[in-house]
Parts: C-alpha cells; structure tokens; sequence
C-alpha cells in the first residue's frame, strides 16, 4: 500500500543571508503491506507528520519517490487523494458547523451523491459512537466525540489505506482507550490499511502490527513491538540470591546469557534476550550449582527502552515536552519539524 | 469541467450554509449599503451638488466600488479561521480542484456583494437616481469582478500570512491609499494636481470612474480603461489564490 524510496524533505527558513536549509527528512524508505497497521514513532519535531503530509500529497518530496494505494504521490495526487482517508492531528471540522453536514458536504467533494454521502455518514456516526451527534456542532462536542468525528470524515469514501495523524493526542485516558477500539476496528472490521503516527509509546504497543521508529528526519528502526524490544533492549532479569557468596556464581551463570551484568547487595541483574527461552535453563543452572534464590524478576522493556537504545533520548521526555507544549499553545497544524515560516 | 462547477457549488453550499447561521453576516450585510448611502449622502451633498445632477447618480456607484473592495478584502479572515480547524488541509487531501476550494468561497462573496449591490442601487433608485438598467448592469458586473478580485486576493493573503494580526495592517495599508486616490468619495478633480496625476496610477480609480461612466451612460475611453484593469485584477487575483490554495504547506 505504502513504498517511498529516499523520501526526503528540506525547508527553507529565514531571509536573506540568513537564509538556511533546515532537513526535516532525510532520505526515508518505507513499506507497509495491504492489511497492515504501522504505528509511526517518534518525539516531536522527528519528522512523522513531514513524512506523512509527503505521502498523503499535502507535501511535494524535496526528492524521493513513493506509491501510495498504488499511485505515485507527485504524479498522481489526484488519485493518491481518492484512495486514502487523513485525518489531521488538528481536526477537519468547523466548529461552527452541524456535524453531519461536514461529514456529508466531505463525502461529496470525493464524488459521492449527496444521498451515498448522507446513509455512509449515518453508518459512520452508529459505528463510531456518535448517535444523535447529526445536528451537533463540533464546538459542542467532547474531545474524544471530536476524533471519532474526525475519523468518520476520514472514512465516509470508504479508502483501503487511512492516515491517522496523532489521533489520540489530547484525549483523557479513557477517551484514548475508547478511540483505540474504533482505530483497531477499522482493519479488523473494515479491513483498512493503517498508517498511524504517534508519540505514545502505549498506543503504538497496543494498536500497531509493526513500529516504525523516527528520530531526526531517518528511519532508525521497523519491526514489530516484540522484535524491536527483543532485539534491542532484551528482558531484564532481576535475581535475588539467598547469600552473599551466592552472588559470584549467579553473576557468572547470568553473565553466560547477557552481555551485561549488575550487582547490586544481593541483586544480579542483566539484560536477555527472550528471557522465555533463557530463564528456564539459567534456573537449572544456578540449582545444579546450589544457589538458592529468594526471587527472580523477568522485566519486558518498552518501547521507551528501545527508543532509548536507538536514540539515546527517551521518548518519554519528548512526550512529557509534547503535552507541555500542547497545554500551553494552541495546537497548530504545522509539524514541529517545520520551522516557523519555513517553505517547502 | 463539469467536476470543477460541482465541487465549487459543494463548496459555496457549506460557506452559506455556515454564513447564513450567523445573523450579525446576514443583518451587516443587510444594513451596510443602507448606512453607506443614508449617512454618507448626506455628507457629500453639498460637495457633489459642485458637479450638477442628481448626487446619488454619482454617489452610488462610488459606495457600489467601495462595497466591493471592503467587504470583499475581509473574506479572507473567516478563511484564517477554517484553516486552524484543519478544513483547508482536510479539503486539500480531497480529489477536489485547488480552484473549486477557492471558486465556492468567491460564489459566497459574490453572493453577498450581489445582494448588498441590489440593496444599494434599489435604495439609490428611490432616492433619484438616474441610471439606466443597462448600465446598471454592466456596472454591477464590474463590481461584482472587481470584488471577486479582491475576495480571492484576500483569501491568498490569509492562507499565505495565517494570522489575522498580520492580515489586518496589510489590509488597512493596501485600503487607505486605495480609499484616498480611487475617488470613490471625491471626484479626485477636487484635490491638488499632483494628488490627480498620482490617481491616474491608481487602477481602481478607472474602476470606479467606469462604474460612473456606465451609470451614467458614458461609453467612452474611462470605460474601457476600468473593464480593462477589471479583468487584468481578476485573472491576477484569482491566479494568485489558486495557486496559494495549490501550493504545500498552505
């Protein structure tokens, strides 16, 4: 559904001497298969949203190449344009405007009869929980009843392939939770593509089939949540020994399967891959050499920890820094990534 | 084609739809040509009682010009308004023509223009005024592309500055000299020379003495030189806010 081929993308800001280049994606390659739900991944200002306004034609590439839905995306926009759904992370609804007008007058602008517009939109609103929202302004409308309006407008032309930008963002936890359901219903029960950006780990983990990490304007990681964590971070084992001279042969035993090891008291820790597998055989080890453990830990890493990995940053800063932001300015439709005046 | 009229009617639809739910645009609309002509006949009469002839047959087209400029060059804010909300990126993201998403907001414009012009000439008409329908007409239609003219520049304006605290000093900028050297008040005969000759560079001036000349049924030079920069700041302003509403990042 989805190939882009050193997508990159570099803004100009300033005037004059002071004129700069400012890269805001640098050289992307992505693939995402019918059917798939891939959760984009990055801090603000990484280059997410950049990448997703290249592929939804709101974005000339600076250079680059990518098909989307099978059309190319600087050559065939108008088609691109009729095969997805987008939904920005600003919205896509007057606030002054009846609900169902805004979704009947989108449907209609994708070459739908007023009529289709109207029974697809009514379908939507049932679906996505919106009963009795027709006549409802947005203004009027919770956050969370706001996304799911969003998203019936990113869906009334029934596209195969759907562009959720950071739809979560702002929500109150449960209202989060609510609209991942309807987000994991649109493969499950619509059978859509979904390309999905995020800053929260939480709902990468618990919606996307595979995550693509970015940092600074390059891909720096794609698989699924477990690989990734696998791979990356591993499992940290926490093991508590009965005695002091126990710890010189546990930290030895565990040194066997991870690369590194603490000791802390009685605590020897260390980092394995697929703690699953390793465990079992790390135990029958230790009791063969008759250590006697008090307890033993296995801790999953996060997508935190992967991203801490790749990037040496925590993505939970760039979260904590995003709503900080987002609590004291307005939300703007740019990206971080596009300096303040900066032209494509 | 085809496709082009029905996406831009869509448009129009949803921006009256919107406007008409709003009763200070329907009653402003309303009042705006009636206070023009009720309180600035008044002022001007002794002033234009100077050039002979019933004052509103000189004064109405004038106020007509004036309704085009300014309420047109306001279009763009409510614009500014839909774009924060994300409306122009989720009609950017339709198959929809860039043109259509600009050509529906014109519609709704010119709409108003339309009404308020024949609020105007109808109120002009019981005053005395002496026009015929023909250059009535052809007045309006200048008008009318006049105000289409500065509603799409206008709009370029708001999706290229998005802050209505930039677009408002720009607007009153462009407005002063256009309001002081058009001579949509004062016949600029009336001012110093050098004041006349620096109009003569003012293309709205010959705009507004073309709407004079066809109210008062002068077919001459004045004229052609107003149908001429009518249709010159047309095709600019509308090639402008096309190719604004084309453009990324818009």
């Amino acid at each position: 559904m989805i190939e882009a081929r050193g997508l990159v993308q570099t803004f100009h800001t300033g005037q004059g001497k002071q004129k700069r280049e400012v890269p805001a994606v640098r050289g992307v390659d992505l693939d995402v298969a019918e059917g798939e739900v891939v959760g984009f991944l990055g801090p603000n200002g990484a280059g997410k949203t950049t990448t997703l306004r290249m592929l939804t034609t709101l974005l000339r590439p600076t250079a680059g190449t990518a098909r989307v839905a099978g059309y190319d995306v600087a050559t065939q926009a108008v088609d691109v344009r009729r095969s997805i759904g987008y939904c920005s992370q600003v919205g896509s609804t007057f606030s002054g405007a009846y609900a169902g007008d805004e979704v009947v007058d989108h449907g209609m602008l994708y070459g739908m009869s007023k009529k289709a517009a109207v029974t697809k939109g009514q379908e939507l609103f049932d679906k996505l929980q919106l009963e009795g929202l027709w006549r409802r302004m947005p203004k009027n409308m919770s956050g969370g009843q706001k996304r799911r309006l969003d998203i019936a407008m990113a869906l009334i032309h029934s596209p195969g392939l759907v562009f959720l930008d950071e739809p979560t963002t702002g929500l109150d936890p449960q209202a989060r939770i609510n609209l991942w359901q309807h987000i994991a219903d649109l493969r499950t029960k619509d059978g859509a593509t979904v390309f999905l950006t995020t800053h929260y780990l939480d709902e990468a983990d618990a919606l996307a089939d595979r995550i693509v990490i970015i940092d600074k304007g390059e891909i720096v990681a794609s698989d699924t949540a477990d690989n990734l964590k696998a791979a990356v971070a591993g499992d940290l084992v926490d093991l508590e020994v009965g005695t002091d001279e126990q710890v010189a042969v546990t930290r030895d035993k565990l040194g066997s399967i991870s690369v590194e090891v603490e000791v802390e008291g009685r605590h020897v820790r260390g980092r394995v891959a697929r703690a699953g597998k390793a465990v079992p055989g790390l135990l029958r080890d230790l009791d063969n050499a008759g250590v006697s453990l008090e307890s033993i830990e296995v801790v999953r890493p996060t997508l935190d920890d992967v991203f801490l990995t790749l990037t040496g940053r925590s993505l939970r800063d760039a979260e904590a820094a995003a709503e900080a932001k987002e609590a004291s300015t307005d939300a703007g439709a740019d990206d971080a990534t596009t300096p303040e005046g900066a032209s494509a | 084609m085809s496709t082009f009229f029905r996406e831009s009617w869509i448009v129009f639809n949803r921006q009256l739809r919107m406007n008409l739910r709003n009763p200070a645009w329907v009653i402003i609309g309303m009042l705006q040509p009636v206070l023009y002509l009720l309180l600035f006949g008044p002022l001007l009469e002794p002033v234009i009682a100077q050039l002979g002839g019933n004052k509103y047959t000189w004064f109405v087209p004038g106020m007509l010009v004036q309704l085009g400029i300014f309420g047109a060059f306001f279009a763009g804010f409510s614009l500014i308004g839909e774009w924060r909300e994300g409306v122009i990126e989720a009609e950017r993201v339709t198959p929809a023509h860039r043109s259509a998403l600009l050509f529906g907001r014109l519609y709704r414009d010119l709409l108003q223009l339309f009404v308020q012009a024949v609020i105007l000439i109808g109120l002009g008409l019981i005053l005395g005024m002496d026009a015929s329908f023909g250059g009535i007409v052809l007045g309006v239609v200048l008008t009318l592309m006049l105000g289409g003219a500065c509603a799409a520049a206008s709009n370029a304006l708001a999706l290229t500055t998005k802050s209505e605290d930039v677009m408002a000093p720009v607007i009153n900028v462009v407005m002063m000299p256009v309001l002081l050297l058009s001579g949509i008040l004062l016949p600029m005969s009336f001012g110093a020379g050098w004041l006349e000759r620096l109009s003569d560079f003012m293309p709205i001036k010959h705009i507004v003495d073309a709407v004079r000349a066809s109210f008062f049924g002068d077919y001459d030079s004045s004229l052609l030189w107003g149908v001429g920069w009518t249709v010159v700041l047309f095709g600019l302003a509308v090639w402008w806010g096309t190719s604004v509403f084309k453009k990324e990042n818009a």
